[in-house]
């Protein structure tokens, strides 16, 4: 070809930006356009689990062997998204011995180191597990930012010449002659990172052939060429706890169920999930009964989370796929494989391939095939990287030293922010001028929080996802005015004020579902803190009518009268400081 | 034998020690009983009577004239005006640091934020900052002290509308505090006005601040600072810093932990301790005997059960924050004598799903007679010796009306009072 193939990529979650990683390493022009923020679809909304492959070890043994391969490779590539915390299918006695042997024979099958432990051990390792667990089998689990692994895919692609733009909805597909050409783009503050409050923009962006990564979204995309893309998304519910009950993923080891799962994340553990058929990935009921049914079965492994705390919960759609002629009734029994679209092929309409269904730990394998197919398209010779190559920030595993005397920073702050930043750790951390705390649920420094406002505009909910603040115990209620503080420097008032509005509506949208015990003690605190200490919620900068200031005590009068002031109370103090 | 008096308070916030207060003040014999720190140290240190009606209409210019239109559960309803003028005036007397009770008008006091809100007394140490005062304002913030965000504060002022010029500044806070020092570790310096490096040699801390602030004066007729300016003699802090600038200054309130605030629980448990009031803190109030009214409440010392009698008892517990009201998910109560908390059986009744929207939470509390009595599901009084104050009442949203601290200094005095008269 003349010149370098251009690709458009739509969608920003683990699949998006991986494929855009791994197109840019191969040589090609790459534009990504997501619609809300990196990671806004079922990537920010998934459970963290980086899957050994036990889970699908019985049931479906392709997506088990694919998922250790791909374990083994994040481990390495993404060593500072990932925590190596093992995990345990464990077995109570009302589960089935049969199925136990089954896992275990499963595992063996797809490669998947396991072991039986006995529930004596398996309480060793974890002391909050039920009495009455019999046994367990311990794999490879680990847990897995998605947050982090995403933005260092992109930070990757950009570093190899890709172009990403967020808060960019394509509106529609262009077709010319029987072929997708390019996309339609609305910006909603014009390109480049978002800034609340700038005009936006529509945008044409050619391209040569354009991957549909839009997940649970991609009939959508779809329908905009009149393609049938038969997603089939499925909702599951996580629920945060405030701390970590458990070190160790926390698999029950019977078939499928709902609420089976425990992962421990930083400091929280999260409790899983559901999986309910919806028909739309943006709009559906977040429910009760599903939160309580969390924690009451979840019970049954782990007792004290019945009365631990949880902070949040939150729910996912998961983007299955499965060919037409399959049908099952069941969203659960609908493959975890991932599939890969050519419409060419499939429809007669070049220019486009789409990839559903999947998981997130198989998201590079995903991307290294679309890109291989992409790269076949247009006669590129070019080797798939991805898996050689450690993403920003894993660079060099042995930065993990004293950065914390280095930068002058306290252990244990020191040493949440070089896990989080990894090999970025130095460059991030050595600022000029004192580095305090932001957020102190999660130990996020001021100089986190500048370097991720430099990627993400006033957009602080960016912020959030890249550093982890506001993301703790107390959900923004103690840091979300000094993120907007933070904000000042780059943005001017009406602007942060808008991205401290939005930050605090997010933050509430989650903690809705935690409310009660000390997590409504806390929505009281922090619904004081904003609304009485801080008069957000009648903020007079927000409002249309002009506060009539003269009518009000102007002060003058207060120290008159009958003999200064200080010395009107019968003073406990004596007026001891004249005060 | 249970420790006997006549009236027991359980709760030490404000409303437990206008309670106390007043009830001692009546000639009670009182005590009082609380667990840990109130929310006083949370608060900003203003002392909000009402800022907004419920529904949102305001800034209120002249609370009183907004009062006698709340709804009828409303404690601001059962206690009336008067009631509310009372424990004003009672608050007068006790808090001598204390400045607008020379007008009923509602002061508009800047916020750490940068919003204006309106309550009806402040600190001393905050006058010079209220916003209907029209003289040109700089804010200095310190770089380390991430609550307070002056360039950020001032700009959010202006786009309020103050009727004043207002610009920010950040600086570096003399000496070498490390970068998340406590905001006491700021106030203990400025106390001590201890010798600190500047350059090569020492100045005292408070000079070197105003040595710092004074390049950015610029004009300004007055200077703002967080509320960090000394915690035993702020007001000679100030008086410092006012010489070297020549210009008056403020504290802008903020956060927790709140200086102002706990200036004025330290002012209040002096004034408890005059008025003869008996204070035993520390440990909870776990449960109670009754033979039909209340003959004792029962705490908890490290294990050991301590019984404390009284004739009268006064519940001022709290609410949400202070622990006065509990809940799980299946329903909210109050903890101690299981007083009826109306509340929808769901859950998701509990809140609204705009972060600032109508919480019914925010309202949860126990209902009352006219006398702060509490009352059953079916009306009826809970016990005819107990009454109830403060945040542990239903009916105020104090966050969305700003009336804190006003309902617990009324419905405190107007409990105290009734308690001790019913005990003569
Ligand atoms: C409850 C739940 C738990 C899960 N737990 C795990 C787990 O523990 N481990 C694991 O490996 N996997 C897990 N998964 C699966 C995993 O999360 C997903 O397979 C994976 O995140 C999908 O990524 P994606 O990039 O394909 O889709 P998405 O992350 O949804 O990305 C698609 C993106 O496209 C964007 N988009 C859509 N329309 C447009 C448009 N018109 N213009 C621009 N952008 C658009 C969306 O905003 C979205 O960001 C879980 C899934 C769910 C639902
Ligand atoms: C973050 C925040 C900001 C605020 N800002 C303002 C403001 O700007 N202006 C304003 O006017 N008001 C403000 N307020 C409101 C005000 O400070 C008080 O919260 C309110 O007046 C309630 O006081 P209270 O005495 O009823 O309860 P609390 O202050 O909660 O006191 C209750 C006391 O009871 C004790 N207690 C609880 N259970 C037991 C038990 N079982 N046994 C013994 N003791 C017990 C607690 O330990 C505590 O000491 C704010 C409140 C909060 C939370």
């Amino acid at each position: 070809m003349a010149s370098t193939p251009h690709i458009a990529v739509v969608g920003g979650g683990s699949t998006g930006t991986g494929v855009a990683r791994d197109l840019a390493m191969r040589g090609f022009d790459v534009t990504l356009v997501e619609q809300g923020n990196l990671t806004h679809g079922t990537t920010g909304r998934m459970h963290g689990l980086l899957h050994s492959g036990g889970r699908y070890a019985v049931s479906d043994q392709a997506s088990a062997t694919e998922c250790i391969e791909e374990n083994r490779v994040l481990r390495d590539i993404a060593s500072h998204c990932v925590e190596l915390t093992g995990g345990l299918f464990v077995k109570r006695p009302e589960d089935s011995e049969e199925y136990f042997q089954e896992k275990l024979a499963g595992c063996e099958a797809c490669g998947i180191p396991a072991e039986v432990v006995s529930g004596a051990e398996a309480r060793a390792m974890e002391p909050h597990l039920a009495t009455d667990v019999e046994k367990a089998i311990s794999v490879p689990d680990g847990a897995v930012d998605p947050f982090r692994l995403v933005v260092a895919n992109a930070a990757s692609a950009v570093e190899h010449g890709a172009r990403v733009e967020t808060h960019s909805k394509v509106t529609d597909l262009l077709v010319e002659d029987g072929e997708v050409v390019g996309l339609e783009v609305d910006h909603s503050s014009g390109p480049g990172v978002r800034v609340h409050g700038t005009e936006g923009g529509r945008e044409t962006i050619r391209a040569d052939h354009v991957v549909n990564a839009t997940g649970a979204w991609a009939g959508r995309i779809g329908d905009m060429a009149g393609l049938d893309i038969e997603v089939r998304p499925s909702k599951g519910v996580m629920t945060i706890m405030n701390v970590r009950q458990v070190d160790t993923v926390i698999n029950r080891c019977r078939p499928k169920g709902d609420a089976d799962i425990v992962v421990p994340h930083e400091t929280t553990a999260i409790l899983g999930t559901t999986d309910e058929e919806v028909s739309d990935p943006e709009d559906y009921p977040e429910e009760q009964w599903e939160v309580d049914m969390m924690i009451e079965t979840l019970s049954e492994l782990i007792p004290m989370l019945e009365e631990a705390r949880t902070i949040r919960s939150f729910w996912g759609v998961r983007p299955l796929y499965e060919p037409p002629d399959v049908g099952s009734e069941d969203p659960t029994d609908i493959t975890r494989d991932f599939f890969l679209l050519d419409h060419d092929e499939r429809d007669g309409l070049p220019g486009m391939t789409s990839i559903v269904g999947g998981k997130f730990t198989t998201y590079r394998m995903m991307a290294e095939d679309i890109a291989d197919h992409v790269c076949d398209r247009f006669g590129v010779d070019a080797d798939c990287r991805t898996a050689d190559v450690p993403l920003p920030g894993s660079e060099d595993f042995t930065v993990l030293r004293d950065y914390m005397d280095e930068f002058g920073l306290q252990s244990p702050i020191g040493r949440r922010s070089v896990e989080r930043l990894g090999s970025r750790a130095e460059e991030v951390l050595d600022v000029d001028g004192p580095n305090p705390t932001i957020c102190g649920c999660e130990a996020v420094t001021r100089a986190e929080v500048q370097d991720a406002i430099e990627s993400s505009g006033s957009d602080l909910n960016a912020v959030r996802i890249r550093t982890r603040a506001s993301m703790g115990n107390c959900q923004g209620g103690f840091c979300a005015h000094r993120l907007a503080g933070e904000l000042q420097d780059s943005y001017d008032e009406p602007t942060v004020r808008a991205a401290w509005d939005e930050l605090l509506q997010e933050r509430w949208k989650g903690q809705r579902h935690a409310l009660w015990g000390q997590q409504l003690s806390q929505a009281m605190l922090n619904y004081a803190l904003h609304a009485t200490t801080q008069n957000r919620d009648r903020d007079p900068a927000d409002s249309a009518e002009a506060v009539d200031f003269a009518a009000f005590d102007d002060g003058s009068g207060a120290d008159t009268g009958t003999g200064p002031a200080t010395d009107a109370g019968v003073a406990t103090d004596g007026g001891r400081d004249g005060d | 034998m249970a420790i006997e008096s006549e009236v027991v308070v359980v709760g030490g916030g404000l409303a437990g020690a206008f309670s106390a207060l007043a009830a001692a003040r009546e000639g009670a014999d009182v005590r009082l009983v609380s667990y840990k720190q109130s929310t006083l140290a949370q608060a900003s240190g203003l002392v909000d009577v009402l800022g907004y009606a419920p529904g949102g209409d305001g800034p209120v210019v002249d609370p009183y004239d907004a009062i006698p239109d709340l709804p009828e559960d409303h404690p601001y309803a059962t206690v009336g005006v008067d009631g509310v003028r009372a424990g004003m005036a009672l608050f007068d007397e006790v808090a001598g640091r204390y400045r607008g009770d020379h007008t009923d008008r509602n002061a508009m006091l800047p916020t750490h934020g940068g919003t204006v809100k309106p309550t009806a007394r402040y600190p001393s140490g905050a006058a010079a900052g209220v916003a209907s005062d029209e003289r040109d304002a700089l804010l200095v913030g310190f770089d380390a002290l991430v609550d307070f965000d002056a360039p950020h504060a001032a700009d959010h002022l202006r786009n309020a509308g103050v009727p004043f010029d207002v610009r920010g500044v950040s600086i570096t806070f003399p000496g070498d505090l490390n970068a998340d020092a406590k905001v006491t570790r700021y106030a203990k310096l400025l106390d001590a006005d201890a010798e600190v490096p500047v350059g090569g040699s020492t100045r005292t801390a408070r000079a070197a601040l105003a040595a710092t602030v004074e390049p950015h004066l610029d004009g300004a007729e007055r200077v703002g600072f967080p509320a960090v300016l000394g915690d035993d003699d702020p007001a000679a802090v100030r008086a410092s810093l006012e010489s070297a600038l020549g210009v008056p200054v403020f504290e802008v309130p903020m956060g927790p932990p709140s200086l102002p605030g706990l200036r004025l629980e330290d002012d209040l448990y002096a004034a408890l301790d005059e008025a003869g009031v008996s204070m035993e803190t520390g440990n909870p109030v776990v449960d109670y005997e009754d033979e039909e009214r209340v003959t004792r409440v029962v705490v908890d010392r490290n294990g050991a059960k301590i019984p404390f009698a009284a004739d009268q008892f006064v519940l001022a517990t709290g609410g949400l924050v202070g622990k006065g009201i509990d809940s799980d998910r299946e329903g909210v109560r109050e903890p101690i004598f299981d007083c009826h908390v109306p509340h929808a059986d769901d859950r998701y009744e509990w809140f609204d799903h705009e972060a600032f929207g109508d919480h019914s939470f925010a309202r949860f509390g126990v209902p009352t007679d006219e006398t702060l009595r509490p009352l059953d599901a079916g009306g009826d009084v809970e016990f005819e010796n107990l009454r109830a104050a403060g945040s542990v009442l239903g009916g105020a949203d104090f966050a969305a009306e700003k009336s804190g601290s006003g309902v617990s200094i009324a419905t405190g005095r107007a409990a105290g009072v009734s308690a001790a008269e019913a005990a003569r």
